[in-house]
């Protein structure tokens, strides 16, 4: 029995973890309907820039945030400006293309100047500390700070969207873009701001996936998929929705890996596909969504 | 648009330079008259290995290699009395399997390569050679154990490949050599496997040609859940199941992204292992760089170190002068990669120099077949081996030890490679 509550907390950590991935997903597609297939890279990109910094200047990765969190930031809004506002067409095939071509390109440069080797962000010990909760039951310091991470930044997102005249903006173009050009918002400046935190959080994630584990250049389109999953399960524009998403692919992976290890990842495929034949909209989709 | 205002222009810059480059080569040609005897035709080998993708940390030593290569071929090679040159073309495979079979086809067809080599597990191998038996060109391979190699491509052991010949270790080995290992040191004998559903975890976890028919033998305890899906986010499962039937030594055949989550939640999860020898993982420096210190006191199969007693017979350097001229050149630590791309060099042009030289391949694939040389890996001769076209290289184990600042691979088991010397005794982690 405490086997079992131990997988099940293990797997709603690791939503956490999923969560904290989508989040930056959630939002780019919830504004602006753009499908980002570089997502992954740009999380792997994240914890190299995060690499770079940490050991070139021997600071703590959490304190390297500062630096790499607005950096992915300015990176978003840059990027936003100068290449994906170009590929918002009207075709959704069009920004795919684009973003499928930033993710090859990325995991090449990636190559060139890091070179294929594995790496992680030593982060002094954390990585590993234990908090044992008494019975038997024993979780990972790391894995809830990453959980308490993503909840906060769903909890300022949530904030942002929904107490600011910012937020306002985002929402109103989101459920109706022409409409909302009409009543005078500038929606380029207002799409790149979106990038722009939706990178911001994607530097974040990277931050967190380079202290959790190693990572190489090729890693980024693995974790595009959780992340997806994530998103479609707990409907669009759902932030709360994305994390609640995020821990059921924990979950349900964690407890299909004890079943039997084969299962594990099949499992958590599973549950999404359960997710999209019965509730095709997702868990908790946002009725104001066109 | 671009195109109609260059032939808008008339001549462009790029046109202007090709002709002046035709120009100069057709000079050259015109004022040195062919001598008196034809020069031997440039004998080409075609050298494919991951260089980018997740396989390229195994490509690594490529161009450390290739420079030494070239420096010995520089001055041509002698063959039967007449000097021939030699040209290398290094082809990645872009760790893709279609793409080495591929860039293969091409290096025979388009550039009429004379041999072909690779390196680099097997879908590099297996594609290249698979290439070189279907078009008839002599291939030599190395660094993919022989049984995917060799069985991998639907080989027979009663009459073997014509054209393609494999060196490196085998399956039995590894086993060989870490059951001995573990033995080293008192443990409760239970073992945990981490085998991930693929054609490497599947191999060691075969209940007949793998691990647990030589564990049950020994005495070992085996705690194996089963196969998992790679590239795997969590193993609390596991760590849960290892803690609760007393597992003290975890081995497996795990990615280095695997491996990572793995040993951060056992630590995280309490669970303290006297001995881990993690395959794929733990193989290279970089990786175990990443890990910092919690890397000491891994262990894990090695395929070559500056322990091992063979020296070059292309460069006459010892097994450690080439680790050192190697960290010397790239100021990186020596990769177990490195000597066996030096060894393929070794052997393709001994071949070479008891071929007829360019344009007989079955006289250089018969060489190829008689080879008997002392390199760098150990003796290679394909007629040794398990199977026809297969010559093993020896393979001990070793542990990441502190030597120093950093952490450094040293040999603890030899059962089944005694030439090689012993450099420490195993240490259990905690």
């Amino acid at each position: 029995m405490v086997d079992w509550i131990n997988t099940v907390l293990q797997g709603l950590l690791l939503g956490g973890l999923y969560a904290l991935f989508a989040t930056g997903l959630s939002l780019s597609f919830g504004i602006m309907r753009l499908v980002n297939i570089a997502h992954g890279d740009m999380i792997v990109l994240a914890a190299y820039l995060a690499y770079a910094v940490v050991t070139h200047f021997g600071i703590n990765p959490f304190v390297a945030l500062l630096l790499i969190v607005p950096a992915m930031a300015a990176w978003g809004y840059v990027l936003q400006r100068v290449v994906l506002s170009r590929s918002l067409t009207g075709s959704i095939l069009t920004p795919l293309m684009v973003t499928l071509g930033l993710s090859i390109i990325t995991q090449n440069v990636l190559v060139s100047v890091f070179s294929a080797d594995s790496r992680a962000i030593p982060a002094g010990g954390v990585e590993t500390a234990a908090v044992p909760l008494g019975g038997g039951v024993t979780l990972g310091l790391y894995p809830l700070i990453v959980m308490a991470t993503a909840i906060g930044v769903i909890v300022g997102l949530q904030l942002l969207l929904g107490r600011t005249e910012l937020g306002r903006a985002f929402r109103a173009t989101s459920d109706d873009q022409e409409t909302a050009q009409l009543m005078g918002i500038d929606n380029r400046l207002l799409y790149g701001l979106a990038m722009a935190i939706a990178m911001g959080i994607v530097g974040l994630a990277g931050v967190y996936l380079g202290i959790r584990a190693n990572f190489d250049p090729s890693a980024g389109p693995s974790h595009l998929i959780y992340a997806f999953e994530a998103v479609v399960i707990g409907g669009l524009g759902s932030l709360w929705g994305t994390l609640a998403g995020g821990m059921i692919l924990g979950v349900s992976q964690s407890i299909g890996f004890r079943l039997d290890p084969g299962w594990g990842i099949l499992a958590s495929h599973l549950a999404f596909l359960a997710v999209l034949v019965l509730k095709p909209n997702g868990l908790f989709p946002r009725t104001r969504d066109r | 648009m671009d195109k109609n205002e260059d032939s808008a222009k008339g001549i462009t810059r790029r046109g202007l330079m090709q002709a002046g480059g035709g120009l100069a080569v057709a000079g050259l040609a015109a004022s040195f008259p062919a001598p008196f005897v034809q020069a031997a035709r440039t004998f080409k080998i075609g050298f494919v290995s991951p260089r980018t993708g997740p396989l390229a940390v195994f490509a690594e030593p490529d161009d450390f290699t290739l420079a030494q290569v070239r420096k010995v071929v520089a001055q041509g090679v002698k063959v039967g009395g007449k000097v021939v040159p030699v040209e290398v073309i290094y082809k990645d495979s872009q760790s893709n399997s279609n793409r080495a079979a591929e860039v293969a086809s091409e290096l025979i067809l388009k550039d009429g390569v004379d041999l072909l080599v690779a390196a680099s597990t097997p879908a590099t191998t297996n594609p290249v050679a698979d290439q070189a038996e279907l078009n008839g060109v002599p291939c030599v391979t190395t660094d993919t154990p022989w049984q995917p190699h060799f069985f991998g491509r639907g080989g027979d052991p009663k009459t073997g490949f014509v054209w393609t010949n494999h060196f490196f270790w085998g399956l039995e080995d590894i086993i060989g050599s870490f059951t001995n290992l573990w033995e080293q040191i008192p443990t409760s004998k239970t073992v945990g496997a981490l085998w991930p559903n693929d054609p490497d975890g599947n191999a060691w976890g075969d209940a007949k040609m793998g691990f647990p028919p030589v564990l049950a033998k020994k005495g070992f305890k085996l705690v194996d859940k089963g196969r998992y899906q790679s590239p795997a986010d969590d193993f609390s499962s596991y760590i849960i199941d290892f803690k609760g039937k007393g597992v003290d030594i975890v081995t497996g055949v795990v990615p280095p992204p695997d491996f990572a989550n793995f040993w951060s939640q056992a630590g995280q999860q309490g669970l303290k292992p006297k001995i881990v020898t993690a395959a794929k993982a733990s193989e290279f420096p970089a990786a175990i760089a990443a890990f910092g210190d919690r890397a000491e006191n891994l262990s894990v199969e090695v395929w070559w170190s500056p322990a091992y007693p063979f020296h070059s017979g292309m460069t006459g350097q010892s097994s450690a002068e080439l680790a050192k001229a190697y960290t010397e050149a790239t100021g990186r630590p020596w990769t177990m990669p490195l000597a066996f791309k030096h060894a393929l060099f070794e052997v393709a042009l001994d071949g070479l120099r008891r071929s007829d030289g360019p344009g007989n391949p079955e006289a250089l694939r018969d060489a190829l077949k008689a080879t008997n040389y002392a390199s760098v890996v150990g003796r290679v001769d394909f007629a040794t081996g398990p199977v026809p076209n297969v010559s093993k290289t020896p393979l001990s184990s070793g542990q990441w030890q502190r030597r120093g600042k950093g952490l450094e691979l040293v040999v603890v088991e030899n059962s089944q490679a005694p030439m090689v010397p012993l450099q420490a005794k195993l240490k259990p982690i905690v």
